[in-house]
C-alpha cells in the first residue's frame, strides 16, 4: 500500500500533464506543438542512430572535458588564491567582476582569440565554469574553523598532508556549491558555443531545425537537451552524497540535538 | 548561497585576525586596487608584447577610452535600458509566479508529493534549450528574452520558496491552528517570516541568472539590448567597441549583484542571520 501510494505520488502529476497535452493536441493539429506520440517517433528517428554518434556525443565529450578542467584549475587555483590573505586581498576585486560578468559574452570574444573549433568551445566551457568553482573554493578555504588550522599546526601537520587532510575535506561543501553552479553554466555555454558559430553539436543542429521548421524535431532536441540536464544532475547528486556523506551526517547530528 | 551562509563564520574569524596584535601589511582595498592596476597593466602590455595580436584583444586602455565614449552616447544607453527592462521584467513576473506557487504547494504536503517528481524533472533543463521556441513563437522581440528569463530564474525560487515553508516551526505552525489563524493568516505570520530569508537568497540567485540569460538572448536571438550590440560589434569588426561593450555587462552584473546583497541585509535586518554578523 505505502509503494502504491508513492509511486502513485511520482507518476501522478506527470500522467495527468501527458494526458492533458495529448487532449489538448490530439483534436485540431497544432503547428506549434505535436501530439506525443508524434515526438517520440520523431525523437526515435532523429535522435537514435547516426546522430547520436556525429552531434550528441561530441558535444557530450565538450561539455565533460570543459567542466572537469575547470573544476580541477578551479580548485587548485582556489587552494593557491585562498590559503594567501593577500593573494585573496589582490584578486578579489578582479575576480569578482569576472563572476559577476555573463559568461555567454565570453563567446564571441574567444571566438576571436582561437577561432571556430572544439578548442574554443571547451575554452568557452572553462572560462565560464571556473568562476563559481574557484571563488567557492576561495570562500571554502577561507571560512575554516580557525580552531581547525591552529590543531593542525600544532600537531605539525603542514604541506601537502595539510591540503589533504584537513583543508580539502572542510571546504568541500563550500566547493561542491560551486560545482553544481558551474554544471548548469557548462550546459547553458556547450549550446551556446554551438549555436553561435558551429557546424555540428546538439545546439547547432536544434537551430537548423528551427530555422527550417522542422518543429516536431525541434521539440525533439529540447528533450535531449532536458535529458542530458536531468542526467547531470541526477549524477551530481549521487556524486555529492557519496563525497559528502560524512558532511550531511554531521549536519543530521547538529540538527537532531 | 554559501558565501552568505558561511558569512557569518568568515566576519568572526577575520575579526579575530584583525584584532591580533600583528595585523600587518596594507589595508584590503589597496591590495585589490594593487590587484585591478595589474590585471589591466598584464592586459595592456598582452598585445603590445605581441602575446596576442592586437586587432584580436585591443590594449586596456584602447578598450576603456572605447567604453567612455560609448558612456556619452544614447544608442549605448537605449540598449542598457532595453538589457535591464527585459531582466525586471522576467524577474518580476517569475518571482512572482514562483512566491505564488511556492506557498500554495508548500503548504499542502498532498500538492508537495505530488509535484515532486515534475519539478525535479523540469529544474534542470536548461532554458537555452527553449532559444529555438522562442524564436519561432515570438522571433526577435522581448518577450523572447522574457520566456528564457522567466523560464530559468522560476525555478532558482520556487525551490528556495519550497525550502522555506519546510523549515516553518512545526510548533508555531501549531500554535497558529489552535489559535484559529486563518489561511491567510498563517501564510502572513507564520509562514512568510521563516520564507523570507529563502526567498531573498532565490531572487539573489535569480537576478544574476536574469542578466545571463537577457544577455544570451540578445546575443543569439537578436532581441534589443546590450549584447545585440556585442554581436553587432564583432561581425562588424568593431573589436575594441565589442570589449567595451562587454566590460559593461560586466559592470552591470557587478551592479546587480550589490544591490541585491543591499536590499538582502535591509530586508532581513530583522532576521539573526544577518543581525548575528552585525554584533558578532
Amino acid at each position: 500500500m505505502k509503494t502504491l501510494k508513492s509511486v502513485g505520488f511520482l507518476l501522478g502529476l506527470p500522467i495527468i500533464l501527458l494526458l492533458w497535452w495529448w487532449l489538448a493536441t490530439s483534436g485540431a493539429p497544432n503547428f506549434f506543438v505535436p501530439t506525443p506520440a508524434k515526438l517520440l517517433t520523431t525523437f526515435v528517428e532523429t535522435w537514435i542512430g547516426e546522430r547520436l554518434i556525429t552531434d550528441v556525443l561530441p558535444s557530450i565529450m565538450r561539455l565533460v572535458v570543459g567542466v572537469l578542467a575547470a573544476i580541477v584549475l578551479g580548485i587548485v587555483l582556489g587552494l593557491a588564491v585562498g590559503l594567501n590573505r593577500t593573494m585573496r586581498a589582490v584578486t578579489e576585486p578582479v575576480f569578482e567582476f569576472f563572476r559577476a560578468l555573463p559568461p555567454p559574452v565570453l563567446v564571441p570574444v574567444l571566438m576571436l582569440l582561437v577561432g571556430i573549433n572544439d578548442g574554443m568551445k571547451i575554452a568557452v566551457i572553462i572560462s565560464g565554469c571556473i568562476w563559481p568553482v574557484l571563488l567557492n573554493t576561495i570562500e571554502g578555504v577561507r571560512s575554516i574553523d580557525p580552531v581547525q588550522n591552529e590543531t593542525s599546526r600544532s600537531y605539525g601537520i603542514s604541506g601537502f598532508a595539510r591540503i589533504r587532510y584537513q583543508i580539502l575535506p572542510s571546504a568541500t561543501p563550500t566547493i561542491m556549491a560551486g560545482v553544481r553552479q558551474a554544471l548548469s553554466i557548462g550546459l547553458i555555454l556547450m549550446v551556446i558555443s554551438e549555436m553561435f558559430a558551429s557546424s555540428s553539436g546538439l545546439g547547432f543542429t536544434i537551430v537548423q531545425f528551427q530555422r527550417s521548421f522542422a518543429v516536431p524535431e525541434m521539440w525533439s532536441g529540447i528533450v535531449v537537451l532536458g535529458l542530458i540536464g536531468v542526467a547531470l544532475s541526477f549524477i551530481f547528486q549521487a556524486v555529492e552524497r557519496r563525497v559528502l556523506r560524512w558532511y550531511h551526517g554531521l549536519k543530521e547530528v547538529e540538527n537532531a540535538v | 548561497m554559501t558565501t552568505q551562509a558561511t558569512g557569518g563564520v568568515t566576519r568572526a574569524s577575520v575579526k579575530a585576525k584583525a584584532s591580533r596584535p600583528a595585523s600587518k601589511g596594507w589595508p584590503k582595498w589597496v591590495l585589490g586596487l594593487i590587484g585591478i592596476v595589474v590585471f589591466l597593466g598584464l592586459w595592456e602590455l598582452m598585445p603590445v608584447v605581441g602575446l596576442v595580436q592586437a586587432k584580436y584583444l585591443p590594449p586596456a586602455s584602447e578598450v576603456i577610452a572605447a567604453l567612455i565614449l560609448d558612456l556619452g552616447l544614447t544608442a549605448f544607453w537605449v540598449a542598457v535600458w532595453d538589457t535591464m527592462l527585459a531582466w525586471l521584467i522576467g524577474l518580476v513576473i517569475a518571482v512572482v509566479a514562483a512566491l505564488v506557487l511556492g506557498l500554495v504547494i508548500g503548504m499542502s504536503p498532498f500538492l508537495r508529493h505530488l509535484t515532486n517528481s515534475s519539478i525535479e524533472f523540469l529544474r534542470p533543463i536548461p532554458s537555452v534549450a527553449l532559444i529555438p521556441l522562442a524564436v519561432l513563437l515570438f522571433g526577435i522581440k522581448l518577450e523572447s528574452s522574457l520566456l528564457l528569463i522567466v523560464y530559468a530564474c522560476f525555478w532558482q525560487v520556487l525551490i528556495q520558496v519550497l525550502y522555506g515553508v519546510a523549515d516553518v516551526d512545526n510548533v508555531a505552525m501549531q500554535t497558529a491552528r489552535s489559535y484559529g489563524f486563518s489561511y491567510v493568516q498563517r501564510v502572513r505570520d507564520v509562514v512568510f517570516p521563516t520564507m523570507l530569508p529563502y526567498l531573498m537568497t532565490g531572487i539573489r540567485l535569480a537576478a544574476s541568472v536574469a542578466l545571463i540569460l537577457a544577455i544570451t538572448a540578445e546575443l543569439l536571438i537578436g532581441s534589443p539590448g546590450l549584447g545585440k550590440e556585442i554581436a553587432l560589434a564583432q561581425s562588424g569588426g568593431a573589436i575594441s567597441g565589442m570589449y567595451a561593450l562587454i566590460l559593461a555587462t560586466g559592470f552591470l552584473g557587478v551592479g546587480i549583484n550589490a544591490v541585491t546583497r543591499i536590499v538582502e541585509k535591509r530586508v532581513l535586518s530583522w532576521h539573526p542571520s544577518v543581525r548575528g554578523e552585525a554584533t558578532v
